[in-house]
């Protein structure tokens, strides 16, 4: 449940770095979010609608980019996806293995529809 | 349609509050602990036989951190030592903005170790650094082989995890061995304690580490 905190924290980032007025203008928050991140991406959805509803951001929508557990492994120097419940060196099973990704927790790109013409 | 490339951690406040905290805790030199687990893994007791070991040999304080009630901080306040509770209501972790208000209620300088029990929960814990120095995951016997599977990042994030209520393995279907080798294939580095609050159990190697660590980071 504290993907409620984490839409928070979304919102947060995109009105510090969107301009007050522009705020209705945001289509899209894309996101990169590791399978290690411990993030249910389905109840992230759910909470940053009901928080955004009624506000400026109202017509924005989340767009989520899963990233793999990926290992590097310092034994048989290869990088190799692997489960988050088997967090070794899935080619040769070794301990010696450094986490390359996988626990991201980003917000990478805000989309704005282009700025209404005036009308004069 | 115009699109800003930002690449921005999406929980960054409360990683800078974090380290705000972390370079607090190294400055005065107070070791600092963040235990967390199931509800019911029985931290609060294994907190409580700790307690009864240290109190009088090392100034230790706790920060309790409950979604209800002071019930916690009230079993530690039986030994004497300065007690924070935290209540969240409905919150299902500590953030490091909660560990920063409650160290308002702490004289720092008359503490060398800090133990931080977080809010019963195996999930959202995990994300939310506090400035500890160590994170220790506590998992009882009755809960399972398979719950550092099940749990990935909680049981990687960790350094320690005592594997506790070990007095219980001749009545559950919880093998020991394949618990450890559940939580090593899940971070090869955890180092471990068996315990048991009912007959002590571990407890002794358990607090003779913590004096350990507490130790090396005093202030000379």
């Amino acid at each position: 449940m504290h993907e409620l905190s984490i839409a928070q924290n979304i919102v947060e980032i995109v009105r510090e770095r969107v301009p007050e007025k522009d705020l209705p203008e945001v289509s899209l928050v894309r996101l990169t979010i590791g399978d290690l991140a411990g993030v249910v991406c389905d109840s992230l959805e759910f909470c940053y609608g009901v928080i955004t509803t009624h506000t400026a951001l109202e017509n924005s929508k989340l767009k989520i980019d899963r990233i793999p557990a990926r290992v590097f492994c310092h034994t048989c120097q290869t990088v190799s996806s692997t489960e988050p419940s088997f967090l070794l060196c899935p080619a040769c099973g070794s301990a010696d293995v450094k986490l390359e990704s996988g626990t991201e927790l980003c917000v990478s790109e805000i989309e704005l529809h282009a700025r209404p013409t005036e009308v004069t | 349609m115009s699109v800003i490339t930002i690449e921005r951690k999406i929980l960054e406040k409360n990683d800078e509050l974090a380290r705000h905290n972390r370079e607090l805790f190294a400055r005065l030199g107070i070791f600092v602990l963040n235990m967390v687990s199931a509800p019911g893994s029985g931290k609060t007791s294994i907190l409580e036989r700790t307690l009864e070991r240290i109190k009088d040999t090392t100034r230790v304080a706790v920060i309790e951190g409950d979604v209800q009630t002071d019930l916690d901080a009230q079993r530690v306040s039986k030994y004497n030592i300065p007690t924070v509770q935290i209540v969240t209501r409905g919150g299902c972790h500590l953030e490091a903005n909660l560990v920063k208000d409650a160290l308002q209620n702490l004289d720092l300088s008359t503490i060398d170790l800090l133990i931080i029990e977080n809010v019963g929960n195996l999930v959202c814990p995990a994300n939310y650094d506090l400035g500890e120095a160590v994170k220790v995951v506590v998992l009882s016997t009755t809960e399972g082989e398979d719950k550092p599977l099940k749990y990935p990042g909680m049981f990687r994030n960790a350094s320690v995890l005592i594997i506790n209520k070990i007095d219980l393995l001749p009545y559950v279907n919880t093998n020991i061995e394949s618990l450890k080798q559940n939580a090593f294939q899940i971070n090869p580095s955890l180092k471990v304690f068996e315990t048991s609050c009912t007959t002590q159990a571990g407890i002794a190697e358990w607090c003779d580490w913590l004096g350990q660590e507490t130790d090396s980071r005093k202030p000379v």
